[in-house]
């Protein structure tokens, strides 16, 4: 029997399973670049140095506040705040820019107010154990108001911004918003895949119990990463002041959080936690830059482009499921 | 030939799987395996963790289709392969160890679920609550269709599912570990019930790690070995080394290892505890735990063993009692400060509770001491982990692809191996053990024993839950009983006298006060 010749049926099986192998080691790659080859057929604009400038500059501040969430999806949790967090960031960044000589300090500041809300958050989800769904939807809101209440309701203006090289200057060429963001993911790499800290973090997501019984203090850890999605929620809001000269408590980062989960998702890191990588969400960020700025340039309506990134995301998700059965069946 | 198996042989077969081989590319899982099963017969499917009875009884149940040249018979006649709902519809039930019953709704919901009986389109909630009480009396077993699953203890829970595969009228039951978290009463209505089926003329196949079962079951018993078929046993030349030479391919002539001395209760005690008490269960628990002695915690499952062990690791908060570590006590609020002071705890349930399945075998062993391996700045020591793992991995022979293949895609005797590395690697002075060798397969079995005998033997204090009885006397030097959430009495073994298990099991079920 054991020399029997393969069916055709299971030669068809090994090849469907080492398609989907390949398929699970390169993530979302392939996406993006056949969305850029799309994009470029259409329009051959798509592909000149000034607009991919464009849209790296564009992907950047959602890139930075993705990060964070990959960090706190890894572990299993949400960060539904990190809007509201930027915005309350921005106000502080500006109003601090205005204090004569020390205008530069609004660039820690947010940063700090940043780091603040999303301790907050940590305690609430790692010491009163709620579930982090509720208490960032209720950051949400609440940082929201604070960020409407530190302009008076107002948008504060600072047209001699002491930090707008953030928003607008470049370092060899290279926008400064697109340093920083990859600065922030080469970062996040290391602490996730190169240090203690980080398998502790895979580890509380694939199984909290589990950490606990084998001595990793669960609630630190998920403090720390609250901390840093509200960290960088902090940065974002400083590099979005930097751009802007301006911040407007209740306009700016309406949904940015959205954006956020969805990089996230779109780069294959489980929604329950354990799996998952930073260079996938940096892809993420690419693709929802990349179609946005595709479907301008292709002449897509408005409308139509709500109803195409939402498929899309979606059509990820079914993806990513796809993946995963691949993995299970080692 | 035996009376029983002549009139096997004379009754017609109910299902006879003939040539089955299945392969998942370059892997064989099952290498053409036949099996005939007969009306009213209880056949039991035994062999190691991995031996390919679990791909056999997919194959069975149609969620894998064998390949060419596999057939399955069901009366005499071939029947489709590899599509569930044709094989449920020719009379094939599986009930997995995993039960899958929804726990908020009734019993008789549960029983018809996706196949409710209807009047008028609507559920016909009365013919549903007749029906199931039907097919529970016909069981044997009291409790009401209207009963919820949550209310429910294992057992019951585990004879609802049997109770569903008759209602879809299944000839051919398939039970998968049926018993491995049943107290012993229940166990013992299980197999009433079992007896009950079988006279109705249903074939049942057992799969089981436990001889006992086998042997008080088993019409017929049929042993698979490395994906291949080894061959059956009829009841009256069943036993027990022939059986386990089957399953290994090898004899085991010192299947547990006992060769460290007996403690001398002079020796230092290792962990002392005192008092200990949840404000639920557990009440005023007290052990002493010497160094280089193997103690077992048995007692019937629910007897508060895990809920002791878990208080001395600082895993659930304590209302009363104290700890004492090589005599100086300590207070243990967390895992993290119970392993800080030396003692180590191995779960029960290592699927949950354990293991990172998405992890690396490396990441999985080193991940209680990888604060102590870092480098300046807590930057991870991959190298080290590398050689913990590669160490593991030799001295516990875990067999594994590499140290980087994911801890999911071991076998469950292998997962436990990599459970006991990380606690090695922890150095513990005492190692908490809650059925070490639970799901696991014969011959991962001996290792587990042969090493609990090493680390004695190296002076480290061992505390054994056991539900296993051959085991406990097998492996430990004195037996601590628990019942109803307190220490019921000692077992030692005294004046060269084994330890006893009938003394055991009195303790256990409170026998001995009567």
């Amino acid at each position: 029997m054991t020399d029997r010749t393969t069916t055709s049926v299971d030669q068809a099986v090994v090849r469907s399973r080492r398609l989907r192998t390949a398929f699970a080691a390169l993530g979302m790659l392939p996406v993006l670049v056949l969305l850029a080859a799309g994009f470029q057929f259409i329009n051959p604009r798509f592909l000149t140095e000034t607009n991919l400038l464009i849209v790296t500059q564009q992907s950047s501040i959602n890139i930075v506040l993705a990060a964070g969430m990959t960090f706190v999806i890894l572990t299993g949790g949400i960060d539904l705040s990190v809007g509201s967090i930027l915005a309350a960031s921005a106000m502080v960044a500006v109003l601090v820019s205005l204090v004569p000589d020390w205008g530069l300090l609004g660039v820690p500041a947010a940063i700090l107010v940043g780091l603040g809300f999303g301790l907050a958050n940590g305690l609430l989800v790692a010491y009163i154990r709620l579930p982090p769904f509720i208490v960032t939807l209720g950051s949400l809101t609440a940082v929201r108001g604070i960020a409407r209440l530190l302009g008076q309701d107002t948008t504060v203006f600072n047209s001699d911004l002491p930090f707008d090289f953030i928003g607008n200057g470049s370092l060899f060429g290279i926008p400064w918003l697109v340093v920083i963001a990859l600065s922030v993911v080469v970062l996040s790499w290391l602490v996730l895949k190169r240090t203690v800290l980080g398998t502790w973090i895979y580890a509380v997501g694939g199984n909290a119990e589990a950490a606990r019984l084998t001595g990793i203090k669960v609630p630190l850890v998920l403090l720390f990463v609250y901390g840093v999605s509200g960290l960088l929620a902090g940065l974002g809001g400083a590099m979005s002041a930097a751009r802007l000269y301006a911040a407007n408590g209740l306009q700016l980062g309406q949904s940015y959080e959205l954006d956020a989960i969805a990089a996230v998702i779109l780069g294959g890191t489980s929604f329950v936690g354990g799996v998952g990588s930073i260079w996938g969400t940096l892809i993420g960020g690419l693709i929802i830059a990349v179609l946005s700025n595709g479907l301008i340039l292709a002449g897509v309506s408005d409308i139509w482009q709500y109803i195409i990134k939402g498929l899309v995301i979606i059509v990820a998700v079914a993806l990513d499921r796809y993946r995963l059965q691949a993995g299970a069946r080692t | 030939m035996s009376a029983a198996a002549q009139k096997l042989a004379s009754s017609h077969p109910v299902l006879e799987m003939r040539h089955i081989s299945k392969t998942f590319g370059a892997i064989r899982a099952l290498q053409d395996v036949s099996l005939t099963v007969h009306a009213g017969e209880l056949h039991a499917l035994m062999g190691e963790n991995g031996a390919g009875k679990s791909t056999l009884m997919k194959v069975l149940s149609g969620a894998y289709r064998p390949d060419a040249g596999g057939e399955i018979l069901i009366d005499g006649k071939p029947a489709a392969t590899g599509d569930p709902i044709k094989a449920r519809a020719a009379g094939i039930a599986v009930i997995y160890q995993e039960l899958s019953l929804a726990p908020n709704l009734t019993v008789a919901q549960n029983i018809f679920l996706g196949n409710e009986p209807r009047r008028f389109g609507i559920v016909d909630r009365d013919q549903c609550n007749r029906r199931a009480n039907e097919i529970i009396a016909r069981l044997g077993v009291f409790f009401s269709a209207r009963a919820l699953v949550s209310r429910l203890s294992l057992g019951e829970r585990q004879l609802v599912e049997i109770a569903r595969a008759l209602s879809t009228n299944a000839r051919i039951i398939v039970m998968d570990e049926p018993t491995t978290s049943l107290t012993s009463r229940e166990t013992d209505s299980l197999f009433e019930v079992i007896a009950t089926l079988k006279a109705q003329g249903i074939a049942i196949i057992y799969i089981s790690h436990r001889m006992e079962e086998v042997y008080h079951l088993a019409d017929r018993v049929s042993v698979l070995r490395d994906s291949g078929y080894v061959g059956t046993l009829d009841r009256a030349d069943l036993n027990a080394s022939r059986l386990v030479s089957m399953m290994v391919g090898r004899d085991l002539s010192a299947f547990y290892k006992k060769d460290h001395r007996p403690p001398d209760l002079k020796r230092a005690v290792a962990l002392s505890v005192r008092g200990m008490s949840d404000g639920r269960l557990l009440k005023n628990c007290s052990l002493d735990l010497h160094k280089g002695e193997v103690l077992a915690l048995a007692g019937l499952v629910g007897s508060g063993r895990t809920e002791l062990a878990r208080l001395i690791f600082g895993a659930d908060r304590r209302s009363a009692g104290t700890l004492e570590v090589d005599g100086k006590p300590i207070s243990i609020g967390s895992p993290r400060e119970a392993l800080d002071a030396g003692i180590a705890y191995l779960t029960e349930d290592r699927k949950e509770l354990g293991l990172f399945l998405d992890m690396s075998i490396s990441d999985n062993i080193s991940m209680g001491v990888l604060a102590r391996d870092a480098l300046s700045g807590g930057f991870r020591d991959f190298s080290a982990a590398e050689r913990r793992a590669a160490k593991a991995i030799a001295d516990l022979s875990i067999r594994a692809r590499s140290t980087q293949a994911n801890a999911g895609s071991l076998s469950g005797g292998n997962q436990q191996k990599v459970l006991l590395a990380r606690l090695l690697e922890t150095e513990p002075k005492v190692v908490i053990l809650d059925e070490p060798t639970r799901g696991v397969d014969v011959g991962a079995k001996s290792e587990i024993y042969r090493l609990i005998d090493n680390l004695a033997n190296r002076g480290i204090a061992i505390l054994m839950i056991s539900s296993e009885l051959p085991e406990v006397i097998g492996v430990a030097d004195r037996v601590l009983v628990m019942r109803d959430g307190a220490i019921a009495g000692e077992v030692t073994a005294s004046g060269g006298e084994p330890l006893r298990q009938e003394a055991i099991m009195e303790l256990a079920t409170g026998a001995a006060q009567e």
